[in-house]
C-alpha cells in the first residue's frame, strides 16, 4: 500500500510535466526546456514559499515563472522561426545555470513551507494530476479549442486557411506547458522533498519529454506511462539501498532502469513512425518541430 | 482580441441574376521576379459561373488567393456589391461570405469530415453537441448531393470525396461566392460532369456565384457561362462562353494557334524492353492492387494503360521503379531480372519515372537548377572529384529552361514557388535528358494546359526515336489514343482488354474500364 502511494507520488511529478509537453506538441512545438522550466519552478516555488510562508504562493509564483520562461521558447520558435530543438536546449541548460547560481542563497534555508496532506502523506496535487487526466482529454478531443490544437499541430496550413490564427494556438499550448513544467518542480520542491538542491529536478524533465512521445498524444497513455516510470523510479531507490550480487547489478543499475522510459520511446517512435497507416489513425502532431510560416 | 465574424451580407436577398457581385480592379502583384497579376479587371456576376481559364503560370492561383485574402494585391481595389472591401485573411473573405476550394486540398487527414468543417468557426462550442453539426452537414449534402460520411477520417477519403468535404465546408459557412481552384483535375472524367452540373446548378439556383479556374477548355464551355482569359498575369480577353469555341480560347490563351496536332514518327517497335510476368502486388492499404499483371513494352513503343485513377496503375508504375515491392512475378528489363535491384540501380540501367504527385518529383526548397540534376548530380559533367561542379549545373539549367518552356523567375529560384504545371514541365526536362531506355509517365499531362500538354505529348512521341519504351498511364482517354501505339486496360488490379491503339473504339475502352469484359 505504502509502496503504491509514493508510487504515485513520483507519478504526480511526470502527469504535470507530461501533460504541458503533450499539449505543446499537440499544437506543434517541442519543447526541450521542459527540463529547465521545471528547475526554476522548483526554486521559484520554494523561495516564493518560503519568503511568503504559504505553498500555495509558492505553487503559483513556479507556475508564473514556467510560463514565462516559456514564452521566451515561444518567441524564439513561433515568432522568428528559429529551432526548437536548439531554443529548448539553451532554456533548459539556462534554467539549471540559473538556478545553481540563485539557488545559492537557499541552500541553508530549512524546509520550506509544504503543501498540507489530506490523509497520510497525500496531498491535493496528487489529485489534480489524476483530475488533469480526463480534463486534458476532454479538452484535446471535446472542446473546439482541443480540436483547433489539433489541427494546427497537425497541418497548420489547413488550419490557417480555416481562419485559425497558428501562432496564437501554439502560443497558448506553449504557455500552459511551460505553467505545468513550472508546477512540476514546484511540486518536487514543496510537496516531493521539500527542500531545495542545485539540480534537483536530476533529469525528470527529460522523462517527461520521453514520455510525451510514449504516450503519443494520449491522456491516457500519460498516465499509464507516469505510474510505471514512477513505479521505476521508486523501485531504483529502493534498489540502491539493498545488498545486490554484482552480477543481478548489471539488471538493476539504476542508470539502467532509468534508461527504461528512453528505450521504450525509441521502441514506440520507431513502430508509430515506421508505419503511416498507424501514424495517420493516432493523429500525432504531424508538423512537430516545424516553424509555421504563411507561403506568400 | 478576437474579432467576432458573422456574416451580415447575404447579396441572395433582393438579388437578381446578372447583378454585379464582385469585383477586382487593377489587381497587381508581384513576387520577386514575377508580375503574377498585371492590372486585372475582373468580376463576378449572381447567377453565373465565371471561368477564369489560363496555361500554367498565367495568375489564376495567385488572383483567386487574392480573393481569399491569402495574398495582399500590390495595387489594385476589390468591390463587393458595389462596396470597397479589404480582404487580410480568410477569416475576412469568410466573414464576407467568400469561400475557396484550393488546388491543394486544406484538410486535416486524421480529423472526421465534420471536424474539418466546422474547424475555424465559433459554433459548436463544446464538440459534445457535434449531432447538431452533423445534422446540418447531412441536410447541406442532400440538398447539393454531396454524398459523404461526415464522421469519416479525411485520410480515408478518395481524392473526389475530399473535394465535396470542401464545397461543403464552405457551404457550411454560408458562402455566397465559391472560388474553385482547377477543381476537376483530380477527379475521374464522371466525377467531373457531376461536378459541373452541381455548380451550374448552384450559380443559379442559389445565386453563389463561382469563379472557376481552369485549363481546360471543354470544361470551361460546358460548365460556365462567362470566361476570362489570363496569360502571363494580363487579361487577354473576357468573353460569353456562348460565341467562343475551345479552338479560339486555346488561341487566347497561349497567343499562337494551338495545332491538336501531333507528330507521331513512323518507327516500328524493336526487341522487348520490358516484360512483366504474373505481377502481384499490394497496395498502402494492404489490399491486393495488382493481381496477375503480364505485359511487354518494346523499344519505340508507347504502351498507354487506361483507366479510372485507383484500379492499380499507380502501384504498376512503382513496382517497375522499385519504390514498391512485389508479391510474386517477374520484371524483366532488357532480359534481365530486375524484380529485387534498388531503384538507384534501375535509374543507373536506364528507367525513368515521373510520378504523378509532382510535388514527389521535386525537392521544395531547392532550386530550379539543383532539381532539374536531381537524379545526376553524381555523373559527369556535373560531379566534380568533391563535390559539384555548378557551372555546369547552370550550363544545364539554361539550356533546359527554355527549351522545355519552364516558367521560372531564374534559375536559382526555389522550385516551391513555381507554379503546378511548370513543377511538370521541370521534372519532365529533367527525365528525359537522362535518355531513358524505359520511361515510366503516370498522369504526365495532368494539371498541364494544352500548349504544355502537346508539347510534352510530342517529347514522349521523339522519345521513340532514341528506342525508347514508354509506358504511359493516363486517365483521358483521348490522350491514350492518340499518343500509344497500344493501349491496356486496367480494372482492380487486372489487364481488362488490350489493343493497338489504331484499332481501339473508345467506346470498348470505356466498357473495359468499368469492368466488362467484351
Ligand atoms: N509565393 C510565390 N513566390 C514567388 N513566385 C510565385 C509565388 N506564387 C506564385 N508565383 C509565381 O507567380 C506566377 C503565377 O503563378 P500561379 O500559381 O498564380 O499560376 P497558375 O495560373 O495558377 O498556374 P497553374 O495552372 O500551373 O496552377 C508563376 O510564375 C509563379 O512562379
Ligand atoms: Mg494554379
Amino acid at each position: 500500500m505504502d509502496t503504491i502511494i509514493l508510487i504515485m507520488q513520483a507519478a504526480t511529478l511526470f502527469i504535470f510535466g507530461t501533460m504541458g509537453e503533450v499539449l505543446s506538441q499537440r499544437s506543434g512545438v517541442l519543447n526541450l526546456g521542459l527540463e529547465g522550466m521545471m528547475v526554476v519552478g522548483s526554486l521559484t516555488g520554494f523561495a516564493a514559499a518560503t519568503l511568503s510562508g504559504s505553498p500555495w504562493i509558492g505553487l503559483a509564483a513556479a507556475m508564473i515563472a514556467g510560463g514565462l520562461m516559456s514564452l521566451i521558447h515561444g518567441f524564439i520558435v513561433i515568432t522568428l522561426r528559429q529551432s526548437q530543438v536548439v531554443s529548448g536546449m539553451a532554456l533548459t541548460i539556462f534554467g539549471l545555470g540559473l538556478t545553481a547560481y540563485v539557488g545559492k542563497h537557499f541552500l541553508m534555508v530549512g524546509a520550506p513551507p509544504r503543501v498540507p496532506t489530506i490523509v497520510s502523506g497525500i496531498t491535493p496535487l496528487l489529485f489534480l494530476g489524476l483530475a488533469l487526466v480526463p480534463l486534458t482529454w476532454f479538452v484535446i478531443y471535446r472542446t473546439r479549442f482541443g480540436l483547433i490544437v489539433r489541427a494546427v499541430g497537425e497541418d497548420p496550413e489547413a488550419a490557417d486557411t480555416a481562419g485559425i490564427n497558428v501562432a496564437r494556438v501554439r502560443y497558448i499550448c506553449v504557455f500552459i506547458g511551460g505553467m505545468m513544467a513550472g508546477l512540476a518542480g514546484a511540486y518536487l520542491s514543496l510537496a516531493y522533498s521539500p527542500m531545495w538542491r542545485e539540480g534537483m529536478t536530476a533529469g525528470r524533465g527529460w522523462i517527461c519529454i520521453a514520455l510525451a512521445f510514449f504516450s503519443m498524444w494520449r491522456p491516457a497513455m500519460v498516465l499509464i506511462g507516469a505510474e510505471l516510470f514512477g513505479g521505476l523510479w521508486i523501485l531504483q531507490f529502493k534498489l540502491q539501498g539493498m545488498d545486490i550480487p554484482v552480477i543481478s547489478s548489471i539488471f538493476t543499475s539504476p542508470y539502467l532502469l532509468m534508461m527504461i522510459p528512453y528505450l521504450a520511446t525509441v521502441l514506440i517512435v520507431t513502430l508509430v513512425m515506421s508505419n503511416e497507416k498507424l501514424r495517420k489513425r493516432i493523429g500525432g502532431p504531424a508538423a512537430l518541430g516545424v516553424p509555421y510560416e504563411r507561403s506568400s | 482580441m478576437r474579432e467576432e465574424k458573422t456574416i451580415d451580407i447575404d447579396f441572395r436577398q433582393g438579388c437578381k441574376p446578372g447583378d454585379m457581385v464582385l469585383e477586382l480592379r487593377n489587381i497587381t502583384k508581384r513576387f520577386p521576379g514575377v508580375l503574377a497579376n498585371d492590372h486585372i479587371n475582373f468580376d463576378v456576376k449572381a447567377g453565373e459561373v465565371h471561368a477564369l481559364l489560363g496555361e500554367n503560370g498565367a495568375g489564376k492561383t495567385t488572383l483567386m488567393n487574392i480573393i481569399y485574402g491569402l495574398y495582399q494585391p500590390d495595387e489594385g481595389e476589390i468591390y463587393l456589391r458595389g462596396k470597397k472591401v479589404v480582404i487580410r485573411s480568410p477569416l475576412d473573405a469568410i466573414a464576407l461570405g467568400i469561400g475557396m476550394v484550393h488546388q491543394r486540398f486544406k484538410l486535416v487527414p486524421s480529423l472526421t469530415v465534420a471536424e474539418n468543417i466546422i474547424l475555424g468557426l465559433r459554433e459548436g462550442g463544446i464538440i459534445g453537441r457535434m449531432k447538431r453539426v452533423v445534422e446540418r452537414i447531412e441536410k447541406l449534402s442532400e440538398k447539393y448531393s454531396l454524398q459523404v460520411d461526415p464522421s469519416a477520417r479525411i485520410w480515408q477519403l478518395s481524392a473526389g470525396e475530399k473535394q465535396r468535404v470542401e464545397i461543403l465546408k464552405m457551404l457550411y459557412r454560408n458562402a455566397q461566392i465559391l472560388v474553385l481552384d482547377e477543381p476537376t483535375s483530380i477527379l475521374t472524367p464522371a466525377e467531373a460532369e457531376q461536378l459541373s452540373l452541381l455548380l451550374r446548378r448552384m450559380a443559379t439556383q442559389e445565386m453563389a456565384v463561382v469563379p472557376f479556374i481552369t485549363h481546360k477548355l471543354p470544361e470551361v464551355i460546358a460548365t460556365s457561362n462567362r470566361v476570362t482569359v489570363l496569360r502571363r498575369g494580363r487579361v487577354v480577353e473576357e468573353i460569353r462562353t456562348d460565341q467562343t469555341n475551345p479552338r479560339d480560347l486555346a488561341r487566347k490563351m497561349v497567343g499562337k494557334s494551338v495545332l491538336f496536332q501531333l507528330k507521331k514518327p513512323e518507327i516500328a517497335p524493336g526487341d522487348p524492353v520490358l516484360e512483366i510476368k504474373n505481377l502481384r502486388a499490394l497496395n498502402d492499404k494492404g489490399i491486393m492492387a495488382l493481381k496477375g499483371i503480364s505485359l511487354t513494352i518494346r523499344e519505340s513503343e508507347i504502351l498507354g494503360i487506361a483507366g479510372v485513377a485507383g484500379n492499380g496503375q499507380s502501384e504498376l508504375a512503382e513496382v517497375i521503379a522499385g519504390l514498391r515491392g512485389v508479391l510474386s512475378g517477374e520484371i524483366i528489363f532488357s532480359g534481365e531480372d530486375i524484380t529485387g535491384l534498388s531503384t538507384r540501380r534501375r535509374i543507373e540501367k536506364g528507367i525513368g519515372h515521373i510520378p504523378e504527385e509532382y510535388m514527389i518529383g521535386v525537392v521544395p526548397d531547392f532550386s530550379v537548377a539543383d532539381n532539374l540534376v536531381l537524379d545526376k548530380y553524381f555523373e559527369k559533367p556535373f560531379s566534380r572529384r568533391w563535390g559539384l561542379d555548378h557551372k555546369a549545373v547552370e550550363r544545364f539549367a539554361e539550356e533546359m529552361i527554355p527549351r522545355y518552356n519552364i516558367r521560372t523567375p531564374s534559375k536559382e529560384t526555389p522550385a516551391i514557388h513555381l507554379s503546378g504545371g511548370n513543377l511538370q514541365k521541370l521534372i519532365l526536362a529533367r527525365e528525359i535528358s537522362h535518355h531513358p531506355r524505359l520511361l515510366i509517365t503516370n498522369l504526365p499531362t495532368h494539371g498541364l494546359d494544352v500548349g504544355a500538354a502537346e508539347f510534352i505529348q510530342n517529347q514522349l512521341l521523339a522519345l521513340k526515336l532514341e528506342k525508347c519504351a514508354i509506358l504511359l498511364i493516363s486517365e483521358d482517354l483521348d490522350e491514350i489514343m492518340s499518343v500509344s501505339d497500344r493501349i491496356a486496360v486496367f480494372y482492380e488490379g487486372r489487364i481488362t482488354g488490350m489493343v493497338p491503339a489504331a484499332e481501339a473504339v473508345k467506346d470498348n475502352l470505356g466498357a473495359w474500364m468499368a469492368g466488362v469484359k467484351l
